[in-house]
């Protein structure tokens, strides 16, 4: 019966073990750090994939799926990491080599390290469902904590918007709305409740994000967006812009200044039974005035508050539109661009149209005509 | 015979429906013919020379604007949407 100590010999014996200067010459080479968690965190080889020892031989294939790939794999001193090369050479990694000395004699010689940014323990529970998530993961979810998006509208639209952006740990959310609670908006506008009834929308909004999540900070306007106000708002500095607004003007408006400052936004409206959904990413697709180059006539544009709207279809297009938000914020999936959808809330039937760039767009186009803002409310009643 | 596909805000030049039929070998042959069957709701869409500018159609799934225009063949059994810009959102 062999000891520790004559096992790690006999094991180093057989595999191949690299020095730090020469594992760093090794070409194409993948590295693997079998360490556990909380060494990880405390700092790793940059570049280096984390597999815990226990977990190496389940899920190396899905870290290095191609069995011809060098891989250095190491721990803190070089020994976790000589067992390990020989279990990954028992399936077939023949040129898996193992960091004598570990990642603390790399440390020690001065080579480059990363310290992980890391989710506190009560984040990890709060976000846990997300965590679970390949696409997402805890970088997914420090870049939803990291990001700004911007609400135009605490109604119908920006109501669901508001609660799942902050529920999905959007570090920053911003609210425009000049209106106060009215008892006519308790119908679909989930933000409020009667509680804030005759208060200004922002401050309810705000009263509801914060008692879902402390994570979040709001920031709060609680004025009409015009060409006077929007740069200043729009300096604060967001990611995404999501549009729930309920007149023209402001759709024309937020359409310019975005394609200007290169925000994609995320655009939803509704109207009685039916909703649209889209995604303007300035550069990557279509703007506003591409697909609608002007609006329509006042008897064709009656707003919700003329012509009504069921109370659920706005949570169904807001959080649609949370969910193309999401996927710009973490960098993951395919979002809505260029493509329009439509929902019709009583045949239950969604349609998706193509919806192109238009080159001799007057704003994203390729000889832009309108480069400053215009007066938007003229252009949308004459 | 394609199936129009009647956006909310022009069913009552519809006379409510949701949908109605029209044919044509062309866009603009579709348009007329639109036009004739419900006068309300073609004159909305079509001038008779051109598409109106606040209103998209689409053949199965593509803006007729950026894929060849009023003379661009429809296929038998199309299916064309309207859709004029809708404002809705906030909601006061």
């Amino acid at each position: 019966m062999a000891t520790y100590r004559e096992l790690l010999k006999q094991v180093k014996d057989r595999i191949e073990e690299v020095d730090a200067r020469q594992a760093r010459e090794l070409d194409g080479a993948a590295w693997v750090d079998v360490r556990e968690q909380d060494e990880w965190d405390e700092g790793h080889i940059p570049g280096a994939a984390h597999v815990p020892r226990g977990n190496l031989e389940s899920r190396i294939e899905n870290v290095v799926p191609d069995r011809s790939t060098p891989v250095v794999i190491y721990c803190a001193s070089g020994n976790r990491s000589a067992f390990a090369v020989e279990s990954l050479r028992a399936l077939g990694y023949e040129s898996a080599v193992s960091l004598v000395g570990g990642y603390t004699d790399w440390k020690r010689n001065g080579f480059d390290i990363t310290i992980p940014r890391k989710l506190s323990p009560e984040r990890r529970a709060r976000y846990s469902r997300h965590l679970l998530i390949p696409e997402i993961g805890e970088e997914g979810q420090l870049k939803l904590l990291d990001s700004k998006i911007l609400l135009i509208g605490a109604g119908g639209l920006g109501s669901p918007a508001s609660l799942y952006l902050a529920a999905a740990g959007v570090g920053t959310i911003g609210i425009i709305d000049a209106d106060i609670v009215d008892e006519s908006n308790l119908q679909r506008q989930i933000a409020h409740s009667l509680n804030t009834l005759g208060t200004p929308k922002v401050d309810s909004a705000r009263r509801t994000i914060e008692a879902l999540n402390p994570d979040v900070e709001v920031t709060t306007y609680r004025e009409r967006l015009t060409s006077d106000n929007i740069d200043r708002i729009l300096d604060d500095g967001w990611d995404i812009i999501v549009d729930g607004a309920d007149n023209f003007p402001t759709r024309y408006l937020v359409n310019d200044a975005s394609v200007w400052r290169g925000i994609p936004v995320v655009h939803g409206s509704i109207y009685r039974f039916e909703g649209q959904v889209t995604v303007f990413k300035p550069g990557d697709g279509p703007c506003y005035r591409c697909l609608y180059p002007s609006p329509p006539p006042p008897e064709l544009a009656p707003s919700c508050a003329e012509g009504g709207v069921l109370g659920v279809l706005p949570g169904i297009v807001g959080t649609l539109q949370t969910n193309e938000a999401l996927k710009l914020a973490a960098g993951i999936g395919d979002p809505l661009v260029g493509r329009l959808l439509l929902f019709d809330a009583l045949a239950t039937d969604f349609t998706e149209v193509h919806i192109k760039r238009n080159p001799e767009c007057p704003v994203c186009g390729e000889h832009p005509s309108i480069t400053e803002y215009i007066d938007y409310v003229e252009f949308c009643t004459r | 015979m394609s199936v129009v596909r009647v956006p909310p805000v022009l069913r009552s030049e519809a006379g409510g429906a949701r949908e109605v039929e029209a044919s044509g070998g062309t866009v603009r042959e579709l348009l007329e013919d639109l036009a004739t069957r419900v006068p309300a709701l073609g004159e909305k869409v079509y001038d008779g020379t051109e598409i109106r500018p606040y209103v998209n159609v689409y053949v199965d799934g593509e803006d007729v604007r950026t894929s060849g225009g009023l003379d661009a063949p429809v296929r038998d059994n199309a299916t064309i949407v309207l859709l004029p810009a809708m404002a809705g959102g906030r909601g006061r």
